[in-house]
């Protein structure tokens, strides 16, 4: 069998991964850059692609300002707390200040939420969250960057980031495989957005009798736990010294991963076993 | 647990194929019938449960919580907007849930253009910082703050 090499050139912006963060790159690379050459790469179908492939049946942060429920500076303090100081406030206040004009766009879009029917606010399940019928979140987010974009690339799966031979440390593109035909793609582009997250199949999922773990939030719960266990094993593998397990208490589950730990170095970590 | 598929009702369309995130529904060559090739790495994301023309693909619930003789089955209509799913326990216990999926007709919920013209303002700036100037009195003053370098 013949692999082809497909190259495509003059990308002013490369999106690579089209889940939920790519996606909303797209459409804000072409809200601020009508002329550019905007192309996503997505490994799978941009339609139903990412950790919200399934839907979501919550928004856990919309601050509510135009009703005058939170400040993004309330909820720098809040998380600020929650995650016990370890946080950037300049990167938080930034998101927290631009959060609410992302849901309303989504509403525009089309995202049902609902809504308390006297005050017209939204109905709220938490302090941060807000409540809404989910179940075609990505296929609504996806058909505002497949208008966005130039070019949208089903089942590419990109590899490695192109360096730029004249200038140092700088990135050219990227490229990747189609993971039906083999093809090999390069594309080449002024600029990456790396969108690829903790979906990338990194990590190989069980799919029996997990179920407890998995009833909520099935790839990020599958995977992301699995990163958490594997750095943690790295760490200790690394300096011989037990792990310092606090933030993943309660996470650290044997056997999980694709090259489990051995046994014995989980009775060595601090933590409750699950 | 992964997805099967009812033999006797797929007709081979090939819409599971497509949609699927981990690439794993395939056709099989000889029978013209989609199957799941890789069990394991199946996330239950019920995509191609929704996107069978056929309603010719199921999913078995974890064993672990969900015992065999329930079901869950799911109707997505695009033209009404609505997903419908049906749960039905081991004991016969039935319950209905309907939700609507969107409140915009498809291909017309997203703008193709945006209203904020690009070229507007210095290139240079920071998106933020744009959107500040030529925003309102309220996200001005929400990034007043980052005209100062944040000290660390």
């Amino acid at each position: 069998m013949a692999y082809e090499t497909i190259v495509e050139d003059d990308i002013d912006i490369l999106v690579v991964g089209s889940g939920l963060g790519g996606s909303g790159a797209a459409w804000e690379a072409r809200f601020w850059g009508q002329n550019k050459k905007i192309v996503i790469a997505e490994k799978a179908n941009i339609d139903r692609s990412g950790a919200v492939a399934q839907g979501l049946y919550a928004i856990n942060c919309y601050m509510g300002t135009r009703w005058g429920e939170n400040n993004p500076e309330d909820h720098v303090r809040y998380a600020r707390i929650d995650l016990m100081g370890l946080v950037r406030e300049d990167l938080l206040f930034d998101m927290a200040r631009h959060v609410d004009s992302t849901v309303h766009q989504f509403e525009e879009w089309g995202l049902p939420i609902m809504k308390d029917p006297k005050t017209g606010r939204y109905l709220r399940e938490g302090r941060w969250q807000i409540m809404i019928h989910g179940e075609s979140y990505k296929p609504i987010v996806a058909e505002a960057a497949k208008k966005s974009a130039d070019k949208v690339f089903n089942r590419i799966c990109v590899t490695h980031l192109l360096m730029d031979d004249s200038r140092e440390n700088r990135v050219a593109g990227a490229v990747g495989f189609n993971v039906r035909t083999g093809n090999y793609h390069v594309f080449k582009s002024k600029t990456v957005i790396c969108g690829a997250g903790g979906a990338s199949n990194i990590f190989k999922p069980r799919s029996v009798g997990e179920g407890s773990g998995r009833t909520w939030y099935a790839p990020w719960s599958s995977r992301v736990r699995l990163w958490a266990h594997d750095r943690s094993r790295r760490e200790d593998d690394a300096d011989g010294k037990p792990h310092r397990a606090g933030a993943f208490q309660g996470r650290l589950r044997p056997g999980r991963c694709l090259f489990p730990a051995p046994e014995d170095l989980y009775a060595k970590l601090p933590g409750r076993r699950v | 647990m992964p997805t099967f598929v009812y033999m006797t009702r797929c007709d081979g369309c090939g819409h599971c194929v497509d949609i699927c995130p981990s690439d794993i529904m395939h056709i099989d060559k000889t029978y013209r019938r989609a199957y799941n090739i890789e069990p394991s790495m199946c996330w239950e994301c019920y995509s191609c449960v929704k996107a069978c023309p056929q309603n010719a693909i199921d999913v078995r619930g974890y064993a672990d919580f969900a015992p065999l003789g329930h079901s869950v089955r799911v109707i997505r209509d695009e033209e009404k907007g609505t997903i419908a799913w049906k749960i039905k326990y081991r004991n016969g216990t039935e319950k209905n849930f309907l939700s609507p999926i969107t409140t915009k007709p498809w291909g017309r919920r997203s703008r193709s253009s945006p209203t904020f013209p690009a070229e507007q303002g210095n290139a240079r700036q920071p998106a933020a910082v744009q959107r500040a100037e030529s925003g309102s009195a309220w996200m001005t003053a929400v990034c007043a703050p980052f005209s100062q370098p944040v000290s660390s």
